[in-house]
């Protein structure tokens, strides 16, 4: 795609991409490229020498039963957040797409958790199911439920994914609205006179053509997961307890916190750019296939 | 017409505002708790009413901050989280904007080279590349100050691909008028061009204010003294201290103002929102 009328110029348009391309070289290639380098390297214990070591950072990490743990850990979080946000989004999609009374408040009442940040969303959480006061914390014993998330790992995992899903709903309903709304309506009139009752309209008409739509938010909900959670964490658990709500992104920052290795927190970054790379190659590869909002 | 009958129809009602409430509970609980005395919340007694402290937890936490460790008036977090947003925003549009008009209606080297160094950055978040990033700020001197804050973020991928995508559906003609007319590059831009994009900037202005104000992660780590936290970062050392300590009201307070202001423009610009983040995402 080219224009056919342009502008003649030798230097504007160099002056006019300098801002960006400027901050993109310093800020993201520079220091990109520092973590590929420092990735290969290996430091002594008093930081004196430095030695190419080819992947040895890498086979380091992959040998570390922690770090294999964080990988699994991530992943599982990003599907357990990603599948009940989703499911509980469409659920309300749906109810909102019939033709009701005050489906623009709805709207309006279902889309502004988008706007709350990841620590904020963390806060409220960490409020509402604190084991000593908070209110839910309260129903949860009165159940017989032994609620601690301060030391028991698995319920911190369900607290960090609870939390995370939650602040997901908005967005993933907003999109789901979208495409229920661009389904023709002739489709499901044609189901409903050939006599499918509403449950079986959903799941053989409506469902196949939302395919498209839910598999981009499932991939746009897995990258949310990996990084975005890290400020939900960071306020809620901090990583614990133990290593218990340790995702790849958190483990990047508080490996380097404690400022040890060098090598393998720049092998750590690496690893997660290439699957930053990986997810959003099926994402455009998948929006080449063309989907109307 | 699809026959909905009133049952089903019940239903949805229910439904949704069975989702409603559980959307809308956690910050419910908030808005209590600020107005709530400590004491009863530290004692696990807090009731699901409204109490009656609200002017003085809401005063304290603008003006005063908490009494404990970190005593710094929240008014000048949301300060310091305005400024942030607004520097990342507009330095976005404005960075994104001109590259864009430079690949579409210039002919040059490199052309397409320089499009693709800024759409891969697309692929470099600034979570993969902490630390590294963090060594540059500090040798550029940028540790605690609003420029180290924003400058990191500002180049924008989507923008940029989101205006080049738009000035290619601006229809040749208008650039051949305004030819005719004697209007060089910048005039063209700014008579033309500029006011064409306004709505596609507004919802894009709707959306990075709201990821501007929105960031963690970057100012948690450059920002080190206490009149330069933004409000998320802010908002995370108060619960720092040990639990006994916590300062209930003034954190959900808190929590209550950080989701002010961006929860308003979703509200009050929903179409603008709607529109940017269909845009930003595809």
């Amino acid at each position: 795609m080219q224009k056919q009328a342009i502008f003649q110029s030798k230097l504007l348009p160099y002056a006019l991409v300098a801002p960006q391309l400027a901050i993109v070289l310093i800020f993201f290639y520079w220091p990109a490229a520092q973590a590929v380098i420092q990735s290969f390297l290996l430091q002594d214990a008093f930081g004196l020498s430095t030695s190419f070591v080819w992947f040895e950072n890498y086979l380091e990490l992959f040998k570390d039963p922690a770090y294999f743990a964080a990988i699994v850990r991530t992943f599982a979080f990003s599907f357990a957040i990603a599948i009940s946000s989703l499911s509980f989004a469409l659920l309300l999609a749906v109810m909102a797409d019939k033709p009701l009374r005050g489906s623009t408040l709805y709207r309006t009442l279902l889309i502004w958790p988008y706007a709350v940040a990841p620590p904020v969303v963390g806060v409220l959480w960490v409020f509402m199911l604190h084991p000593s006061l908070g209110v839910l914390s309260r129903y949860l014993r009165a159940m017989g439920v032994d609620w601690n998330p301060l030391l028991n790992g698995d319920q911190a995992a369900a607290l960090i994914i609870l939390a995370a899903a939650w602040k997901q709903i908005s967005y993933n309903f907003l999109f789901f609205l979208a495409g229920l709304q661009s389904i023709p309506k002739s489709v499901i009139e044609a189901a409903a006179i050939d006599g499918a009752r509403p449950m079986r309209r959903f799941w053989t008409v409506i469902f196949p053509l939302l395919s498209p739509t839910i598999f981009f938010l499932l991939v746009i909900n897995i990258v949310y997961a990996f990084f975005d959670t890290f400020g939900i964490i960071d306020t809620m658990t901090r990583g614990g307890p133990g290593k218990a709500t340790e995702t790849l992104v958190y483990k990047v920052y508080t490996d380097g916190l404690l400022g040890g290795n060098l090598g393998s927190s720049a092998a750590q970054s690496v690893i997660l750019m290439v699957i930053v790379v990986v997810l959003t190659g099926i994402q455009f590869r998948f929006v080449e296939r063309k989907v109307t909002y | 017409m699809v026959e909905e009958e009133g049952f089903q129809r019940y239903l949805a009602h229910v439904i949704l505002w069975i989702g409603i409430a559980i959307v809308a509970f956690p910050v419910y609980l908030a808005i209590v708790a600020s107005t709530q005395d400590n004491a009863v919340i530290a004692n696990g007694q807090m009731s699901l009413l409204p109490g009656g402290h609200f002017l003085e937890t809401y005063y304290q936490t603008l003006f005063v901050g908490t009494s404990g460790s970190t005593r710094e008036p929240v008014l000048n977090m949301m300060l310091n989280s305005l400024i942030m947003a607004l520097l990342i925003a507009v330095g976005k549009i404005a960075i994104s904007i001109i590259s864009a008009y430079a690949i579409v209606y210039f002919r040059f080297p490199f052309r397409m080279a320089i499009f693709w160094t800024i759409f891969i950055t697309l692929m470099l978040p600034v979570e993969v590349r902490i630390y590294p990033t963090y060594k540059i700020v500090a040798d550029l001197h940028l540790l605690d100050s609003y420029a180290g804050l924003s400058l990191p973020l500002i180049a924008s991928a989507t923008a940029t691909l989101l205006f080049r995508q738009f000035f290619m559906t601006v229809p040749d003609e208008l650039l051949e008028a305004s030819r005719i007319d004697g209007a060089g590059p910048f005039r063209f831009f700014w008579d033309t061009l500029l006011p064409l994009s306004r709505t596609n900037m507004a919802a894009l202005f709707v959306i990075l204010f709201i990821l501007g104000w929105n960031q963690y992660l970057w100012p948690l780590l450059i920002t080190t003294r206490d009149d330069m936290q933004t409000i998320q970062v802010g908002i995370r050392k108060m619960i720092t201290t040990t639990d006994a300590l916590t300062e209930w009201p003034v954190v959900m307070a808190t929590a209550l103002l950080a989701m002010l202001p961006p929860v308003f423009v979703v509200v009050v610009m929903q179409k603008l929102f709607v529109r940017g983040l269909v845009e930003t995402e595809k």
